[in-house]
């Protein structure tokens, strides 16, 4: 019994670590071409069909690039920044149900690489982490402008950090729980959050582009200002692994969006089509990429559409806006829910 | 009232006037904006997929340099130097010499340009040698003057720019009068 569950295990880890990678190399691709498609272009089409050998085509080149550790530079600090950030990227993905349980022998497996019951803290508490890796870097470059870069993401992400977390107190509150997969469970049968607590998603949303470092909050890596912000002095595959780690980012960023607002695998009516349970497992796990594929279009579509942000409004909108706004959406959903159970809804 | 945290304070101009409560949420004009963008991505595209489609020229692209020969296929120049004098970046050198008997099929007049070389990299292209040509010998053409490794490559010869007598170039739409629009 426990030897199927840890091979399930390794499964689904081994699946998901190459996924997420495929994800990311393919987001590469895909926002090359949205980035086409928005400006009339045709965007990469001579590696492969349609170029989809593109982001092989990258890799390649990447790899091909001349490795420079500057002579300033830390240099063991200098190659742990990458590494932290690209590792962490990798394990934020641990903690989201990714579709209903599986059964092998009547038993029961969940599509989950992790139940904790604090994925929610666990997944905070490592995208924070995140922000070694850029600021150790852009530090340890021992160059203006990827300190400057550092330290603008670093007070960035801190700061967005806060109004993120007020974010989802109000689904907490609902729920009870601190667990993704007791969270995707509650909303099965279209009582998606987003119905619940709009206010919570449109703040939740902004400062995930804030998290994953993305226009119109890239100010870390602008290129009008600051060259390449903390990455200036990257080059080769390290400057790849800064680059695909941000495409891990919001890989994950989006599907935490659709697990904490859109019901993870749920989809309207899906239940009533009496699905054997493993083929629902395969539709459900369908039905989140799709979610999933939905949103990280939407970070493309939304780079390619607003202007990046100056740094004071950036503050401006976290401090004065967002966590005040974060604040009143706890106390109005709190006040909800004392009335609702005071008069028995 | 906020205050702006850069040191320049912002003169704020009689035009201007406070944004009102909807325009300070930003989320209507950011949605509008979304729109207009997501319209593109139906749009037709702009670009061409440049060595199998090409973009049509006009009747008068201004392209890589042809000599010209008579209907009897010899070579029109004379070899007088109009083009030269007139060429504004000096990218034409042309040597001349006499014709000999025997080579009337060659070359049309008593003098011939021995060596006639355009130096592409120079040329700019006005057209302004073709103008100046008394004797119908050069034209520009549409054909577009490819990339080199190599700076002496550029320099076309005779070789290049003198048309095959069997391969003529079309040179008929250029010598139409142009249309006013």
């Amino acid at each position: 019994m426990l030897s199927t569950y840890l091979i399930v295990k390794i499964v689904i880890i081994l699946v998901l670590f190459l996924v997420t990678l495929g994800m990311a190399a393919y987001s590469t691709y895909g926002e090359r071409k949205v980035a086409a498609f928005l400006q009339d272009r045709l965007g990469p089409n001579r590696a492969g069909p349609f170029g989809l050998l593109q982001p092989l085509a990258d890799g390649v080149k990447m790899f091909m690039k001349e490795e420079i550790i500057p002579n300033t530079s830390d240099k063991a600090i200098f190659i742990l920044g990458p590494s932290i950030f690209m590792v962490t990227a990798l394990l934020t993905s641990a903690v989201i149900p990714w579709g209903p349980d599986i059964h092998i022998d009547g038993q029961a497996y969940p599509l989950q690489v992790a139940d904790i019951n604090i994925a929610l803290l666990y997944l905070f508490g490592i995208v924070s982490l995140g922000v070694y890796g850029i600021m150790l870097g852009g530090w340890a470059s021992n160059n203006k402008y990827s300190l400057l870069g550092a330290v603008r993401a670093s007070s960035q992400m801190i700061s967005y950090e806060l109004a993120m977390g007020l974010s989802i107190v109000g689904i907490l509150m609902y729920t009870g729980s601190l667990s993704l997969r007791d969270i995707v469970a509650q909303q099965q049968g279209f009582h998606w959050n987003v119905f619940y607590q709009p206010v919570g998603f449109v703040i939740f949303l902004i400062c995930a582009f804030a998290e994953a470092n993305r226009a119109p909050f890239d100010l870390a890596e602008c290129e009008t200002e600051l060259i390449g912000g903390f990455h200036t002095e990257y080059s080769s595959m390290k400057l790849g692994l800064f680059l695909f780690a941000e495409y891990i980012h919001m890989f994950v960023s989006s599907a935490v969006i659709a697990c904490l607002f859109f019901g993870g695998y749920d989809f309207p009516f899906i239940d009533k089509l009496g699905l054997s349970p493993n083929v629902f497992a395969v539709v459900g796990v369908v039905i989140l990429f799709a979610k999933i594929i939905f949103f990280i279009f939407f970070f493309m579509w939304v780079r390619w559409t607003i202007p990046r942000f100056r740094y004071d409004q950036l503050m401006k909108l976290g401090w004065q806006i967002l966590i005040p706004l974060g604040l009143a959406n706890i106390f109005i959903t709190g006040g909800w829910l004392t009335l609702k159970n005071y008069l028995n809804w | 009232m906020y205050r702006s945290l850069t040191a320049k304070r912002k003169n704020v101009s009689a035009g201007q006037r406070e944004l009102t409560f909807m325009e300070r949420m930003y989320l209507p004009a950011i949605l509008k904006g979304m729109k207009i963008t997501i319209g593109h991505l139906f749009k037709k595209k702009v670009s061409l997929n440049y060595p199998e489609v090409k973009r049509e020229f006009s009747d008068f692209y201004r392209g890589m340099h042809v000599l010209k020969r008579d209907e009897n296929g010899a070579e029109n120049c004379t070899a007088c130097g109009m083009c030269a004098l007139a060429c504004p970046a000096e990218a034409i050198t042309i040597d001349a010499a006499e014709r000999k008997p025997g080579e009337e099929h060659l070359y049309r007049e008593e003098k011939y340009a021995a060596k006639y070389e355009i130096n592409m990299l120079r040329c700019i292209y006005c057209g302004l040698c073709e103008e100046a040509c008394p004797k119908d010998a050069i034209y520009l053409t549409e054909r577009i003057v490819p990339a080199y490794y190599k700076r002496k490559d550029f320099i076309y010869g005779k070789d290049i720019l003198v048309e095959d007598i069997n391969n003529r170039v079309d040179i008929t739409k250029r010598k139409q009068p142009i249309k006013k629009a």
